[in-house]
């Protein structure tokens, strides 16, 4: 009886891996190997002939190349990394206090979520790279603010200076009225993460809540005691996503591909990609094991 | 029952006034209605500047050359025009890429959602000794930026080959760039646009499934395969949802894979990065004449590319609005956070 179950969850172990297979020869074929030849690449002069191509080996030339004459990929690849260190905190906090809004019951809401979903569907790199070099736009912008966005900058420029006055470090607050001012970029990369911690909101149980509730506690309270802890997995998970998600659309890839297709140096851009691939690992390793200890599971 | 209501409400109504004599009340009162302008206003700030290019774009795109020049006209032009979409139209032969952009995209999107439905069961079913490690290699795909084996994959879809078995029948190994071929197979594979995410999302869900629901089926008599595609498929709806309308979406704003495999402008993403080309490819040859001059105007261009964007975007945004509802419900029920 016994040999019978186990023969018939062997059986199915096997069929488990049927349904692998077809992901497993993708990665195979289509990551691991291209991964490795990648590297490869990065070693050696790739050279483009009529039938395929020639390898030469040079050893590491082309990461010194990348790093000590390459005009400007260490200039581009620190200002990505910064560049990430500066936006990562600001779409969390953005994101997770709009989740928390939109969470609320009001009138109009389904509406309101729409709007701030339609960043998922229009998160473009070449949409925003379109619309960074656009000269209408800037016109119809500047046409605006003669007409009374000049209000808008004395604002921040007091706002500024208000803060400053009430004892708060210079650098914050630059990074405050910086955050102010780069809000379009925030709001267009976070509609993913609103998406998933509207969901992890909607998954904490209200009795918890009742209970808090009961025994006399505010909202705020509750805020930091329970919606703070449960939805803290969904932080760490928001991070990896976030700053995977930025460094795809960044600077940095349009540099490596550049190199690549319009240069034709395709053993620098693979040095060039290897190198930025170690600098995310390595971001991505930081921030994770910091922000992991302080993750609250419930079970 | 009539009287009772009556004294009811009265009873009611008594009480409500006795509230609205303390102080604590009105205080409620305030503070509730404070949060709620406040919330008004930020999510209506948000919303605005999440809006806002589209309407710019909307404004500029029904804009004629004459209002360009006009000082008064900022958002409302003076004279409706739909020049601009008739050139973009015809100048990027939009009806032949929006077709090829959606046959690509739904295309992918179902044969990915295919692979990856039955990865994530066999990840959240499978455990023998180095199953965690297999699981960790689809993390490792998510993480490893696609840029790091853009070449290595140009080069093999260039000169594809199966074994060598192309090469045998045909006498040398096919060249799949500028076709569909690379998108199809790295779909089938699942190894198309974020597909990673994709599995995770499945294998999460999947293991929300308790186990009894299949052993019951088992018992019943059902075979792996049909306790598959009928106990387990059915109850993966709203994931199965949420991942095609993410494969759907991402495949179709896609410029990275898209312009590395195709060297045509064939579909929306690629074109898009060479509309201003395009426009001014098709102003320039020769018929249009009184129109040529226009290509060394920097604003007309602009018109122009503004427009070319918005006709790019727009049927996502059509899409949108009947899909909006179940985006977000399915997200919510598909366990992604589970």
């Amino acid at each position: 009886m016994k040999l019978k179950k186990l023969s018939l969850e062997q059986k199915n172990r096997y069929y488990g891996l049927y349904f692998i297979l077809p992901w497993f020869v993708g990665f195979l074929f289509l990551f691991m190997i291209p991964l490795l030849s990648s590297l490869r690449y990065s070693l050696s002069n790739l050279q483009v002939t009529d039938e395929g191509f020639s390898l030469d080996f040079i050893g590491f030339a082309n990461y010194r190349e990348a790093l000590l004459s390459h005009e400007s990929y260490v200039r581009i690849l620190t200002e990505s990394v910064i560049n990430i260190g500066v936006n990562t905190p600001l779409i969390i906090i953005f994101s997770l206090f709009f989740a928390v809004l939109l969470n609320q019951k009001f009138r109009g809401r389904v509406l309101a979520r729409a709007i701030f979903f339609l960043p998922v569907i229009l998160a473009s790199g070449i949409i925003a790279s379109i619309e960074n070099g656009d000269l209408m736009q800037s016109v119809v912008k500047s046409a605006n603010d003669t007409t009374g966005g000049d209000l808008s900058v004395i604002d921040n420029l007091q706002l500024t200076v208000m803060l400053v006055q009430s004892g708060i470090d210079i650098r914050f607050v630059e990074y405050l009225t910086g955050a102010v001012s780069r809000i379009y970029e925030i709001v267009s990369q976070s509609g993913v993460q609103i998406l998933i911690f509207l969901a992890g909101l909607q998954s904490i149980s209200p009795s918890l809540y009742e209970a808090a509730k009961i025994e006399g506690s505010t909202g705020y309270e509750a805020f930091w005691k329970i919606t703070f802890p449960m939805i803290s997995p969904l932080i760490l998970t928001n991070l990896v996503y976030t700053i995977i998600d930025s460094f795809i659309s960044d600077e940095t890839s349009r540099l490596v591909v550049d190199t690549a297709f319009k240069s034709f140096n395709f053993g620098l851009s693979a040095a060039m990609a290897w190198m930025y691939f170690a600098v995310i690992a390595l971001v991505l390793w930081i921030t994770t094991s910091i922000v992991s200890r302080k993750v609250f599971y419930q079970d | 029952m009539k009287s009772e209501t009556a004294v009811h409400g009265r009873q009611a109504r008594e009480e409500r006034l006795q509230r609205m004599a303390s102080a604590a009340y009105w205080v409620e009162f305030a503070k509730k209605w404070l949060w709620v302008v406040i919330r008004f206003v930020l999510i209506f700030g948000i919303a605005f500047v999440i809006v806002y290019p589209i309407l710019l774009k909307l404004s500029i795109a029904f804009k004629s050359m004459d209002d360009l020049y006009d000082s008064t006209v900022i958002w409302v032009p003076k004279a409706f025009t739909l020049d601009n979409f008739k050139l973009v139209f015809t100048a990027m032969n939009y009806p032949k890429v929006l077709t090829n952009t959606l046959l690509l995209s739904s295309g992918v999107m179902v044969l990915q959602t295919i692979t990856c439905v039955l990865a994530g069961y066999g990840f959240a079913r499978v455990k023998f000794r180095g199953s965690g490690l297999l699981f960790g290699a689809v993390i490792f795909t998510i993480l490893v930026p696609s840029h790091t084996i853009m070449i290595p994959l140009y080069l093999h879809f260039k000169n594809f080959d199966l074994f060598g078995l192309i090469e045998l029948i045909k006498g040398k190994p096919a060249n799949l760039i500028n076709t569909y071929w690379p998108f199809i197979i790295s779909s089938v594979l699942g190894m198309g646009v974020k597909t990673g995410l994709y599995v995770y999302i499945f294998r999460q869900f999947f293991r929300g499934i308790p186990r009894e629901i299949e052993e019951a089926a088992y018992v019943d008599g059902a075979g792996y395969f049909s306790t598959f595609s009928r106990v387990i498929l059915p109850n993966a709806i709203p994931s199965m949802v949420t991942v095609m309308l993410f494969s759907f979406v991402w495949q179709w704003n896609d410029s990275f894979f898209t312009n590395m495999y195709l060297n045509e402008p064939k579909v929306m993403s690629a074109m898009m990065s060479s509309s201003g080309y395009a426009i001014a490819t098709f102003l320039g040859g020769g018929e249009q004449a009184a129109t040529a001059s226009y290509v060394q105007d920097p604003f007309f261009m602009s018109m122009m590319m503004n427009t070319s964007v918005l006709m790019a975007i727009l049927p996502l945004i059509i899409l949108y609005v009947f899909v909006q509802r179940h985006f977000v419900e399915s997200v919510e029920r598909s366990g992604l956070v589970g």
